[in-house]
């Protein structure tokens, strides 16, 4: 059994948001427009948070692409009346849609605020309304929504693996989510944690690695990579 | 006390239930307006969607969850008042139990009512209630809405039959004394009530059981409520505090809520003889009681907190003691500290008007309270990056202002077909050890007016 997880490099980010984009298109996540959004309801399974460093004009700009951290201890979970929000045996946090209620509590109980609420029915602005993925459920309102690891392609990916072979053995770099397979610098690398020659493995040991909000304990599946001061060979 | 005495009682105060004014009628019209502008508010947002709301990401809960708290707070005005009055049976609970227990029923169902608007999908709210169906699908007992679920459900049933119960023999006296539909209706209310001694040693122990059963059934109802911020990992919401801080809140606001009505009752159906100074003077030093533990408790929470200088509970922390939300907590002090403490700690002004100014400034303080415990943690997350802040939408205010119309409707309703005070209790009482208190008290105050002399002993 695979325990999907991620590994961001922080030192290859560009803050493109090609990740972003992507995702939405994959996901079929709403655009809600521009009032929405400057009301604090825009949708963005990842979103790439800028930080600048230093005094102008010595500044150094940073990103962070953070999304549903999929913790092992999640405090999203527990707190679901309905399971709607439930731990999968690969380790995901899924979401049921059907099973929303929408009391919201699981965003309450998220540190990294990355889950995502439809106060309103989803709309798209022409074209966007005809490309919208086959693959994935479309939201109604009143439903909570999150970043799923593209749980369709690993579906998919399932699928094909026990077709065509023996142990139905996913392998290493055959399954990206949308927003890995953008990323023109590769700092997204997804893949099973449970396998230690995995590239998502390796990476996760590397010294450089860290969790985001690790003192709060919900075991994130998700390594932040970042050369520190003290490592001056940049390890991984 | 004699047949005469107890003759006038039952005719004073079974006369609001012999018809209605034209003022009142046009009371009850305007008020069910009120509350007709908030299902309908309800309405558009079940159409619309949840967007119509100020709410966004990350203030996820806003005002319907800060009006659920403070009514779920309110309804502790019966249970806390009503059971350990009756519990150390308190002569002078007798003309004020009914008017609490009506409070905790009617805040309950107005309380129970608030989640179900914040759902994003209320028509699917049957997927809280375990019951069987084709894909095994059980309810998530872990969670502490569920938990709530069941405590509010529990503490309405358990309330409404605390309510009832001793509404029994006054509804057979109504029986008695009416014809036609409405003999009928009270019989049927009444439970063929005779007034055997067995029935009066039934309901005597049932009132008992009750009175013992409500108090843990009140205290985990409030306990729970502050769950649902407690277990979560939120700044200033995940703390030990919150179940004992919570319920002192929901007696403190509860006790301000049942002077108000006390005071309008007493106005408005002309019950001076029976909702005394005394009365107002008793509940007032509770009031000052709570209001000292209250305070306590907020001082304990904050030294703690500022103390502790936690990188994620500091933002909270400032943004209401001087950032954006101190104006909201500086009110709250002084409705809920400052006041209380300045007019119920003297004699010379515990008296009706005082303890009502002060039980307002109460109310008022103690829905600060609650919104303050909601809104600025949210605001305030442990990622600075997601910080923002939250103003309620139009269907939030209306449905608000609509619950407290419900509030006055339901209690308006309630005193024309039911004697707010309960008469037996009130007969009893002047049969028993007390009655004198209560018969000196009454010559004093018909004396003195309605405001007790200086230097008299209370």
């Amino acid at each position: 059994m695979p325990r999907w997880g991620m590994a961001v490099d922080l030192d290859r980010c560009t803050g493109c948001e090609a990740c972003v984009t992507a995702c939405h298109a994959e996901n079929n996540i709403p655009t809600v427009g521009p009032e929405e959004a400057a009301r604090g309801r825009a949708m963005h399974w990842i979103r790439v948070e800028r930080y600048w460093e230093g005094e102008f004009p010595d500044v150094r700009l940073t990103f962070r692409p953070v999304f549903c951290q999929q913790c092992d201890n999640a405090p999203c979970e527990p707190v679901c009346p309905t399971y709607a929000s439930y731990h999968t045996d690969e380790g995901l946090n899924a979401q049921v849609y059907n099973r929303c209620i929408g009391t919201r509590y699981c965003a309450n109980a998220c540190s990294y605020n990355v889950r995502f609420f439809n106060f309103h029915n989803p709309e798209w602005d022409r074209p966007l309304d005809l490309q919208l993925n086959p693959d994935v459920s479309v939201r109604e309102v009143g439903v909570m929504e999150k970043c799923t690891f593209c749980i369709q392609r690993i579906n998919a990916a399932r699928i094909d693996a026990r077709a065509e072979t023996e142990e139905g053995r996913i392998e290493d770099g055959t399954l990206q989510p949308a927003c890995a397979q953008s990323c023109t610098a590769n700092a997204l690398v997804f893949g099973d944690l449970d396998d230690a020659d995995s590239r998502v493995s390796r990476l996760s040991r590397s010294p450089r690695g860290s969790k985001l909000l690790e003192e709060l304990g919900a075991e994130p599946s998700v390594t932040y990579l970042q050369k520190g001061d003290w490592d001056e060979s940049g390890g991984g | 006390m004699n047949l005469a005495a107890d003759k006038r009682i039952t005719d004073e105060l079974l006369k609001p239930l012999q018809g209605s004014s034209r003022r009142y009628r046009l009371t009850v019209a305007a008020l069910m307006l009120v509350v007709s502008a908030g299902v309908a508010a309800w309405a558009v947002q079940m159409y619309s969607g949840i967007g119509l709301t100020g709410l966004n990401s990350p203030v996820f809960w806003g005002f319907y969850l800060v009006n659920f708290v403070f009514w779920i707070g309110i309804s502790h005005a019966g249970t806390l008042i009503s059971a350990i009055l009756r519990i150390v049976d308190a002569g002078w609970r007798r003309p004020v139990t009914r008017c609490a227990e009506a409070i905790t029923a009617f805040a309950l169902l107005i309380g129970g009512v608030l989640p179900l608007i914040h759902l994003g999908r209320p028509w699917l709210f049957y997927h809280l209630i375990p019951f069987p169906d084709g894909r095994g699908l059980w309810p998530n007992f872990r969670s502490p809405l569920m938990w709530d679920f069941f405590a509010i459900n529990t503490y309405l049933l358990a309330s409404t039959l605390f309510l009832f119960l001793p509404m029994i023999p006054d509804f057979a006296l109504v029986r008695d004394r009416a014809s036609g539909i409405r003999r009928t209706i009270y019989g049927w209310l009444a439970m063929g009530w005779q007034g055997t001694p067995r029935q009066w040693n039934r309901l005597e122990s049932a009132m008992h059981i009750m009175a013992i059963a409500i108090i843990p059934i009140a205290v985990s109802v409030h306990t729970i409520v502050s769950f649902d911020f407690a277990m979560a990992v939120v700044p200033m919401w995940h703390s030990t505090i919150f179940g004992p801080y919570f319920v002192v809140g929901a007696i403190f606001s509860g006790i301000a809520a049942l002077i108000i009505a006390m005071a309008l009752l007493r106005r408005l159906l002309r019950l001076e003889a029976y909702l005394q100074p005394l009365h107002f003077d008793k509940l007032g030093k509770l009031l000052l009681t709570m209001s000292l533990l209250w305070a306590y408790f907020v001082f304990a929470e904050r030294l703690t907190v500022w103390y502790g200088n936690e990188i994620t509970e500091m933002p909270v922390f400032w943004a209401t003691f001087t950032g954006e939300y101190a104006p909201a907590f500086w009110i709250m002090v002084a409705g809920n500290f400052v006041l209380p403490a300045v007019l119920l700690s003297t004699k010379r002004t515990r008296t009706v008007a005082g303890c009502v100014v002060a039980s307002v400034g109460v109310v008022v303080g103690m829905w600060l309270e609650r919104f303050l415990i909601v809104i600025p943690s949210l605001s305030y997350r442990q990622l600075p990056y997601t910080w923002g802040s939250y103003a309620p939408g139009w269907t939030e205010i209306v449905v608000m202002v609509a619950s407290f119309a419900a509030m006055a409707l339901l209690y308006c309703v309630f005193v024309k077909f039911v004697p707010i005070i309960s008469i037996w209790e009130l007969k009893s009482g002047n049969d028993m050890d007390d009655a004198p208190h209560i018969v000196e008290a009454e010559a004093r105050d018909a004396a003195a007016g309605p405001v007790p002399a200086r230097g008299e002993a209370s």
